[in-house]
């Protein structure tokens, strides 16, 4: 197929595989450096804990997982520990990836399993808390902390929900300060906290910028960039680089480079990949077909709102507002308001929340079709998903369904999925060119 | 009096069809027993839950994917195939996500003029829970007020509270009684009254009891008991299999369920203000897996129970994909065995394989009376 764009390289990419490789080697060598370790979900709000110092460094778990997944021999030997051990197959795969690390006492990065000092986690799905409450066992009874943050969706945050949350997170810090013998510093809180705002809107923006023709980022590339945000969205090292990468795809845009030069067809796809089988998306190149995203994508860490002109853009951060953070419940409170406005928390109350934001960026991000993983993986994520299934098909938008496993190889189908896009770009009238 | 129960846990659409034509109140279908049914009853409409009817069903299909748990998929076909369609409401308090896609999918597909989603909170061992609570029951008891038209003052709260409590302190004076070496009754007779009560006036369901309680004495005394022992899992109203199981030589003396004692085992203690203290009773409960952290409050509940029933064995059962039970089974099984509990562990789907499962109980019933030898 003759390149209808121009394309390069990201600058960038480089600098965030680095980030990633050190967060992880950071987290395994914290206490050669009298440093601290936690461990929770990616969703936990790890600002709180920046208050105990710089040299306290964690591990997520769903991006940890998927990193194993992506290792299929080691993916294979956690699951099997974990089955082994007697729980169900069909629980969450990252979950049970994550376990078995524990239980073999290896860490994907080398050596044996990290263990934490303490676990902070939160809990929207009904996994969250209860991941952690078994690790916290697995590892001989780590101290537990875990935040409910299933309030109900955003547009119905009032100060009831709010407060259970904040007081939640107060209580969380007193703890921490219990558990470690440390004395909680609210400034460095701070800093996490508009770092945080910063990174997470920052990533908005670039997701937005995918809006152009061609499309500046393909999907593929936005899953190594995106886990920054998973691992610690707080730091000034990912708030810094987020804003390069959107000043960089900027410029993409403005010189018309594109992620896929062929590109003449856009779809986005939905929940996590099987991160095993990542080259389903260098096949669908071969339609000159490009997925500039998904809800999960865009909206796992990023945060929008609508903008003057009634279309998605980057959520304004406080401080671009002027609210004044000065203290620790000032800093507490607006992290939690900011957090209840995070897209992929919304759809846990209903599925209408999810059909209105996925037909949205069908819209404003000018798609042809859209790719939904029915992902066996994450009850979390494909919660209420054959209902958004039919609200795009009303919505005017051809649908594919795949079924898969985002961790879990041995529930996805390879050769039949590819058999299922064929027919898909068929029924779009698209025709291959290799 | 006692097959009272099973009529109406059959034709509980029939009763409650009779009731509003009797009554001229609204019905409301609710899908977790986290529901302050209190409130409800203080403004005089009659709270049923929903459950499902074990067929096979293929209606169900484009709203849920197939990885969720056969029940909430059982659920959302009793409303798409018309069978609730006499209720006013609907409403679910917050609990897995499973049963939550049942509940939004009835909200967009099956028109009901009142829908209601409480967030119940999750992490009820933090002493955030409880004011979280109350301010929520508090919008919900307002919410109510616009529905039905009435102000519910405190009055109709305290009566909402008597009513419930007198019913759960029934079924606990009941349950008292399975704990003797002769049960009066069967676990299959005692599922028949506890989910019948989830499905009509706790009024009507009290009145049966007080007069069941007192025909309890010396009943079934020839039956033989066999097997004691205690169920422990999801959501399970699958008579059938009960009855199977104590076909094969067991009585099951107690559960775990929330259609068996989770249900009903805590009331709601006075404490002045009554919404404090119905959010109180909802926090304290015996607990639903998902909201069983940091503390495990289920193990030593369960073990309580399987010592004060007497339990020889426990039956785990779970409904396929049911991710909270199957995240808490390992612990328990653990528990139980490592105090000399064996286990059977058993998945459910809406339909049961009968046949398969006696041969999995009758071989586990075996090895305990092999127990019993040495
Ligand atoms: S099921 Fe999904 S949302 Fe829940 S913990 Fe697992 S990955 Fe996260
Ligand atoms: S059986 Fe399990 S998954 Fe299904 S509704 Fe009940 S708790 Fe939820």
């Amino acid at each position: 197929m003759a390149d209808k764009y121009p394309t390069e390289k990201l600058k960038t990419w480089g600098e965030a595989k680095d980030i990633r490789l050190g967060y992880y080697k950071d987290f395994a060598e914290a206490h050669e450096k009298g440093g601290l370790r936690w461990a929770g979900g990616a969703w936990a709000f790890d600002a709180v804990p920046a208050g105990l110092g710089d040299d306290v460094h964690s591990l997520t778990g769903e991006p940890y997982a998927a990193s194993i997944a992506f290792n299929k021999e080691f993916s294979d030997e956690c699951l099997e520990a974990t089955e082994k051990y007697g729980f169900a197959r069909d629980l969450c795969s990252y979950m049970r990836n994550y376990w078995g690390s524990i239980l073999l006492n290896k860490y994907n990065f080398g050596g044996e399993f990290p263990k934490p000092d303490f676990i902070w986690t939160d809990h929207i799905c009904c996994s969250h808390a209860k991941w952690y409450q078994v690790a916290a066992e697995l590892e001989g009874g780590v101290p537990y902390y875990c935040i409910d943050v299933a309030v109900g969706p955003h547009e119905e945050a009032d100060e009831n929900r709010i407060e259970y949350i904040v007081g939640q997170l107060h209580d969380g810090i007193e703890w921490m300060e219990q558990v470690t013998g440390r004395t909680y510093d609210d400034n460095k809180l701070i800093e996490a906290v508009k770092n945080e705002f910063r990174s997470t809107s920052a990533w908005a923006e670039t997701c937005a910028l995918n809006k152009a023709i061609p499309a500046p980022l393909d999907e593929k590339s936005m899953y190594s960039l995106y886990v920054l945000g998973t691992l610690m969205k707080h730091s000034k090292v990912v708030a810094d680089f987020y804003e390069k990468l959107r000043d960089e795809t900027k410029d993409r845009v403005e010189r018309g480079i594109a992620a896929v030069p062929t590109e003449t067809t856009r779809v986005m796809t939905d929940t996590q990949p099987p991160w095993a089988f990542l080259r389903v998306f260098r096949y669908l190149e071969q339609y000159g077909c490009v997925s500039i995203g998904s809800l999960y994508t865009f909206g796992l860490i990023g945060l929008f709102e609508v903008k003057e002109d009634g279309s998605w853009g980057p959520k304004t951060t406080p401080m671009e507002l002027g609210t004044s953070i000065t203290n620790r419940d000032e800093a507490l409170t607006e992290l939690v308001k900011w957090n209840l406005a995070k897209p992929e928390w919304q759809h846990f109350y209903s599925p209408k929340y999810k059909s209105d934001m996925m037909i949205r960026i069908a819209r404003e991000w000018k798609l042809d079709g859209v790719l939904l993983h029915y992902n066996r993986g994450c009850e979390g994520l494909s919660l209420g998903i054959a209902e958004n299934r039919l609200a795009l098909q009303e919505a005017g938008y051809p649908v594919m369904i795949f079924e898969g496993n985002m961790g879990d190889e041995r529930e996805f189908d390879e050769a039949r999925t590819m058999g299922r896009i064929d027919a898909f770009m068929e029924t779009l009238g698209i025709m291959k060119e290799v | 009096m006692i097959e009272m129960f099973k009529e109406w846990f059959d034709a509980r659409h029939e009763y409650a069809k009779e009731w509003k034509e009797k009554t001229g109140g609204k019905v409301l279908g609710y899908f977790c027993t986290y529901v302050p049914e209190e409130i409800l009853y203080a403004a005089d409409v009659l709270p049923v839950r929903i459950l499902g009817s074990h067929e096979p069903q293929d209606v169900t299909e484009p709203y849920i994917f197939g990885m969720f748990c056969p029940f909430c998929r059982d659920c959302l076909a009793q409303g798409l195939k018309g069978r609730y369609d006499y209720l006013d409401g609907i409403m679910i308090s917050q609990s897995c996500l499973h049963i939550r896609q049942a509940y939004t999918s009835w909200e967009m597909h099956i028109p009901v003029p009142y829908s209601y989603y409480l967030p119940m909170p999750n992490n009820v061992q933090s002493p955030r829970a409880l004011p979280y609570l109350v301010g929520e029951m508090e919008k919900f008891k307002k919410s109510v007020e616009e529905w039905t038209g009435k102000t519910i003052t405190d009055d109709d709260l305290n009566r909402g509270i008597e009513i419930m409590n007198r019913n759960r302190e029934l079924m606990m004076q009941v349950y008292e009684t399975r704990k003797g070496e002769k049960p009066p009754l069967t676990g299959l007779e005692a599922m028949y009254m506890v989910v019948s009560g989830q499905m009509m006036h706790k009024d009507d369901h009290s009145s049966t009891l007080e007069g069941t309680l007192k025909e309890l004495d010396g009943r079934n005394a020839d039956r033989n008991v066999g097997q004691r022992l205690m169920i422990i899992g999801s959501e399970d109203d699958d008579t059938e299999f009960i009855n199977m199981v104590e076909g094969c030589g067991a009585t099951l003396v107690v559960d775990d369920h929330c259609t068996g004692s989770r249900y009903f085992w805590n009331t709601v203690e006075p404490n002045g203000s009554p919404l404090e203290a119905i959010a109180q009773r909802y926090i304290d409960r015996p607990r639903c897996p998902s909201k069983d952290w940091g503390e495990r409050s289920r193990l030593p509940h369960i073990m309580k129970l399987a010592k004060d029933y007497n339990a020889a064995g426990a039956i785990l059962v779970q409904q396929k994909f049911c991710d909270p039970h199957e995240l808490d089974i390992p612990a328990i099984k653990n528990e139980l065995e490592s105090n000399d509990i064996p286990t059977l562990f058993l998945e459910l789907d809406v339909t049961v394989p009968i046949g398969q499962f006696k041969t999995r109980v009758e071989a586990f019933l075996e090895m305990l009376m092999e127990e019993d030898l040495f």
